[in-house]
């Protein structure tokens, strides 16, 4: 695949994904976890790190944490929290409550809807930080004046998925983020939304010469905000790192921020003291040690998984995995399945829910939707008419007939009544006479004419259109 | 005989814990550290593979609280504490050097 | 005898029996504790801060509620001492450090809530070593409290003040912390009962941290059914501490006098001579203490526990470690001290060199030190190694034993200033006490005999965790034979 690397040259990224939980309230305290409050009032003395306060663990984040490693087809074992220690004014205690060599998730995959699999190193419970806004001209953490800290954020839970540096261009990056997107939002444990930084993406990227085996040094991409940032974040450091080389230079090890109006990473400040976190079990809680009937229960509750619905959808349409991932992706498989075993033609349903329904489902119901299909199957409706059917359908709800009947969008079309009407005006002149001199009860014999050879098919309204047509000929 | 601590360690500790010394600290808090290291001298010489670490005194486990909202500080009483605020917010003097 | 003992005290027990039944009233008694501070405070500084206001309202309003007919809990009307490093709600909550001079938290610990709701009245705040890190309260920031018994003297630290407030009258009851024995050691030296709680038993919610996994609350008293009391209304499972034991435990109060008839009593080798520098006037005592309860039925015969020759260090290895990562929290953003710098890292510097004392800075670089990468394995790593195989050696001893004894302190109270240049000797002064809090168990002092000097003697009386019951039985055994052979 192109990477827009230089020949040769083998892109290598890991990614570590922080994902904010949805639980109604924080990590280790009753405070709300909620986006967007005004700042500082949803707090308390321990998500302030108040002298004398205790963190207790929230039951409902080690559940959503254990679903999303079984999702992520982890180990789920024995598991104790870690402080990590370093100064930061946005972290209430001056340490960071993590877990460290023995996280709640071990050892598993994300499979790719290109069918990669992409390893999972771990995936383990922390608590986010607070938010500092720098005040001064640059609005810029270099040159601001002072910082202003909201803690509302302190204390919310986070999963962070570690991948193994497997993913090797930037369309599996950008993949892996999407199909980690889909597994969340069908776990429903986060609203996984990257512009709110619901999720929030670092890459540890690096290169080699294609066919070596070893490592290289690595650098960490910070602040990416976007798959579409991600994607060049990844392009720019792995150019910028193939440019050291082959100037004969050695990147060094080290953090960067990508900076999404320039197009490039730039070195992080100073991390001298970033270098020892003197991690040790956090003496304040105590281990996380789920039993087997836990473990049981979770498996038993979890939904099915992108990759597995890629699998039965294809299955069922009998068509490639990549022409149905995006149906999957969107939600729409079960709606789709469910057509489909209504008798629908699976192409036509893979059609409309890929081209026409990308904006969601509205009232359309799988039943309507098959009949609609087996309308434009069997010509009743052109697939143009199908398609605004579909809209209205999707708005309005209802049945794809009484909908396309409103619309005069019959497969019995205007011209082919103004046929049949021409030849009842051969047919019945007298009539026709009546009609013209102004008798307009005799306009109900014509429509009465129409209906009985359109079998109730025609639209009345277009009838008595046509026919008024006619008398000004 | 090798010191247990020197005085770069005891100033890099310094600097790892936001603390300044002067010269004089320096010397004697190297001096007072490495007077404690050196009695920790026969914990490090002890032989204990095999021996599993004791973090808590008492074995705990999975203990954890409900998903429920609790009690929440009215932001004027937290403010109130701090040595400085500013738009309902903590204020810092300026950051150089960002979140690790 | 000093004047700043009183010759006789009452019972916090019968305070709350006697102001229940409106033979009392809290404010008479409050007004007894508050002239006895008013004429000795000057010279003990027990406290660091008297609420004489507030505990007068409270008073006023226990008599209200008496005189109502309302049902009051078993402290009512008892004035109660607590040490300064329990959040008491918009009262000033100090941990004697320049760092909190001024915060007065927005919330109450558990304990103190429970002592409210037990009916106590909250008299003042107690002056400790910084952060409870001391063994002679000569570390407060606001100066060193005296020996109530001489006042040349320490009175044992870190809870110095709390144990000095109960042997001076200031109040009957009070509360400390323990982290390496710091409630039992200024027990023995102001010659008070003082109790740490097996690990887990009284909630740590509101406590400002020390070493969190051997920090302990629990009480001083005059008698060990006040202890007792005290203990019972302060222990309990507690929702807001991790680490809080959910089962009950059995009553201190029933066995009371029940006596030690055939109780196996062992006494702990490595702390009657085994380990240096523990005085043999002590070790005299505590023989003596072990005849006592020979006398009274119990079979007594030496024990070892090898680990405790390396307590000391591991000790003073993990208890720093914590502490270096509790006390970040104090950098001068949130509240507490700030000391203006150009940078936030230039503030945060200003802010802990100017607001922690010498012995907390000590703690944290040794803490820091032992947790940093390249010497954890040697040193916290180790420690934690050596509190489990201390643990071992205890269920072994455990196995055989109901009850093990041995000195609290390994020396009576020293004179101000005599231990302060050198570290590594006042840390000594812990030996005898750190085992109980590298495993959690519980452990009491108790007043038993004076020293040469004329100062007091406790010996500790050490039991399994959950064990307390047992712990007081054979405690008040012993201050029944001391008071009966006077
Ligand atoms: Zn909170």
């Amino acid at each position: 695949m192109n990477n827009n690397l230089k020949d040769d040259w083998e892109l290598i990224v890991g990614l570590e994904v922080h994902v904010e939980l949805g639980t109604k309230t924080k990590l280790f305290c009753g405070c709300v976890n909620q986006f967007g409050d005004e700042p500082n009032t949803n707090v308390c003395p321990v998500c302030l790190g108040l002298p004398g306060s205790l963190p207790v663990v929230n039951e409902k984040a080690v559940i959503y944490a254990m679903q999303l490693g079984r999702a992520l087809n982890c180990s789920v074992g024995r598991s104790i929290f870690a402080r990590k220690n370093y100064f930061y004014p946005d972290m209430p205690k001056d340490y960071q409550i993590t877990q460290y060599d023995q996280p709640t998730n071990m050892d598993g995959y994300l499979e790719l809807p290109s069918g990669v699999k992409i390893g999972i190193e771990r995936a383990h419970i922390e608590e986010d930080t607070g938010k500092t806004v720098h005040v001064g001209s640059t609005g810029r953490i270099s040159g601001s004046d002072y910082s202003l800290v909201d803690y509302n954020r302190a204390g919310v839970p986070l999963i962070e998925i570690v991948s193994y540096p497997e993913i090797r261009t930037i369309d599996q990056a950008k993949e892996y983020v999407e199909e980690l997107r889909g597994v969340l939002l069908a776990l429903e444990v986060s609203d996984a939304k990257m512009e709110e930084g619901s999720i929030r993406v670092d890459a540890n990227v690096s290169v080699r010469i294609e066919g070596e085996d070893e490592l290289r040094t690595r650098c960490e991409i910070k602040n990416v905000n976007s798959l579409r940032s991600l994607g060049r974040a990844i392009e720019y450091e792995a150019n910028r790192q193939i440019d050291l080389y082959e100037n004969s230079e050695i990147p060094s090890q080290e953090t960067r921020h990508w900076d999404e109006s320039d197009g490039r990473t730039r070195p992080g400040r100073s991390k001298e003291d970033a270098e020892d976190y003197r991690y040790f079990q956090e003496p304040d809680l105590v281990p996380l040690n789920p039993n087997t009937e836990t473990i049981e229960m979770i498996d038993q509750g979890l939904p099915s998984f992108p990759s597995e619905r890629r699998m039965q959808l294809a299955t069922l349409a009998q068509m490639d995995v990549s022409e149905i991932a995006l149906i999957v992706e969107r939600g729409h498989d079960g709606f789709a399945a469910e057509t489909i075993n209504s008798g629908a033609a699976p192409q036509v349903v893979i059609k409309h829910l890929t081209n026409n329904l990308s904006d969601g489902l509205g009232e359309l119901t799988p039943t309507a939707f098959a009949s609609l299909i087996q309308m434009e199957e069997s010509a009743e409706l052109t697939s143009t008419q199908a398609k605004k059917v579909l809209g209205e359908l999707v708005l309005q709800g209802g049945r794809p007939q009484e909908v396309a009947a409103q619309f005069g969008l019959e497969a019995v079309d205007t011209d082919e009544l103004e046929t049949l009407i021409n030849q009842l005006i051969t047919d019945y002149p007298d009539e026709w006479e009546r009609f013209c001199g102004g008798e307009k009860k005799v306009q109900g014999f014509f429509v009465g004419e129409v209906m009985k050879s359109t079998r109730g098919q025609a639209d009345g309204k277009v009838i008595n259109q046509i026919l008024n047509e006619r008398i000004s000929d | 005989m090798t010191e247990p601590i020197s005085e770069e360690e005891v100033a890099h500790v310094a600097h790892l814990a936001r603390l300044r010394l002067s010269d004089q600290e320096l010397e004697i808090f190297t001096r007072q550290l490495g007077a404690v290291l050196e009695h920790a001298k026969d914990v490090e010489a002890l032989q204990l593979d095999g021996i599993e670490p004791m973090s808590h005194p008492f074995p705990l486990e999975n203990v954890t609280r409900e998903d429920e909202v609790g009690e929440m500080l009215e932001r004027e009483k937290v403010l109130d504490q701090a040595p400085a605020a500013e738009d309902g917010r903590f204020q810092v003097p300026q950051i150089l050097g960002e979140q690790p | 005898m000093s004047p700043s003992v009183p010759d006789s005290f009452v019972t916090a027990e019968s305070i709350s029996e006697k102001v229940k039944s409106g033979e009392w009233s809290a404010v008479e008694i409050l007004d007894k504790y508050l002239s006895q501070i008013e004429q000795h405070e000057s010279e003990v500084h027990a406290f660091n801060t008297v609420l004489e206001g507030e505990a007068r309202a409270a008073a006023r309003e226990t008599d209200k509620r008496v005189a109502s007919g309302e049902t009051l809990g078993p402290l009512a009307g008892v004035p109660i001492a607590v040490k300064d490093n329990l959040c008491t709600k918009g009262i000033r909550t100090t941990a004697s450090s320049r760092i909190l001079e001024n915060w007065k938290p927005p919330y109450d610990a558990t304990v103190v809530q429970k002592l409210f709701s037990a009916g106590a009245t909250l008299i003042g705040k107690t002056n400790m070593d910084e952060f409870a890190m001391g063994s002679s309260t000569e570390n407060s920031a606001f100066g060193p409290t005296r020996n109530p018994h001489d006042l040349s003297c320490v009175p044992g630290g870190s809870s110095g003040g709390s144990a000095a407030a109960v042997a001076a009258g200031f109040a009957p009851i009070s509360i400390g912390s323990d982290t390496g024995g710091s409630i039992r050691q200024p027990a023995s030296l102001c010659g008070v009962v003082g109790v740490k709680p097996t690990y887990g038993g009284v909630s740590r919610y509101g406590l400002l941290a020390f070493a969190s996994s051997l920090d302990q609350i629990g009480p001083f008293a005059n008698t060990v059914r006040d202890a007792a009391i005290v203990h019972e209304v302060i222990g309990g499972h507690d929702p807001k501490d991790s680490t809080s034991i959910s089962e009950p435990f059995p009553s201190f109060l029933d066995g009371l006098d029940h006596g030690v008839e055939g109780l196996k009593i062992g006494i702990i080798s490595e702390l009657m001579g085994g380990i240096e520098g523990i005085s043999p006037e002590v070790i005299g005592k505590t023989r003596e203490a072990a005849s006592v309860l020979s006398a009274n039925g119990a079979l007594i015969e030496e024990v070892s526990i090898p680990a405790s020759l390396y307590c000391l260090s591991s000790y003073y290895l993990i208890a720093p470690a914590e502490a270096s990562s509790n006390l970040s929290r104090y950098d001068g953003v949130r509240y507490g001290l700030r000391v203006q710098g150009e940078t936030l890292a230039e503030m945060n510097i200003n802010t802990r060199t100017n607001g922690f004392g010498n012995e907390v800075k000590r703690r944290i670089m040794l803490g820091t030190y032992a947790l940093s990468a390249g010497y954890y394995d040697a040193y916290y790593g180790k420690a934690l190694k050596v509190r489990r195989l201390l643990a071992q050696n205890f269920d072994e001893v455990y196995s055989k034993f109901d009850v093990l004894l041995s000195p609290t302190s390994p020396c009576t109270a020293f004179k101000l200033g005599e231990k302060t240049s050198d570290p590594m000797t006042m840390y000594v002064n812990d030996v005898c006490t750190i085992p109980s809090n590298l495993v959690g168990h519980p452990a009491i002092s108790v007043p038993f005999a004076s020293g040469n000097d004329g100062m007091p003697i406790g010996v500790q009386i050490l039991v399994p965790p959950m064990q307390e019951a047992l712990m007081y039985r054979v405690a008040s055994t012993l201050e029944s034979a001391k008071s009966n052979e006077q």
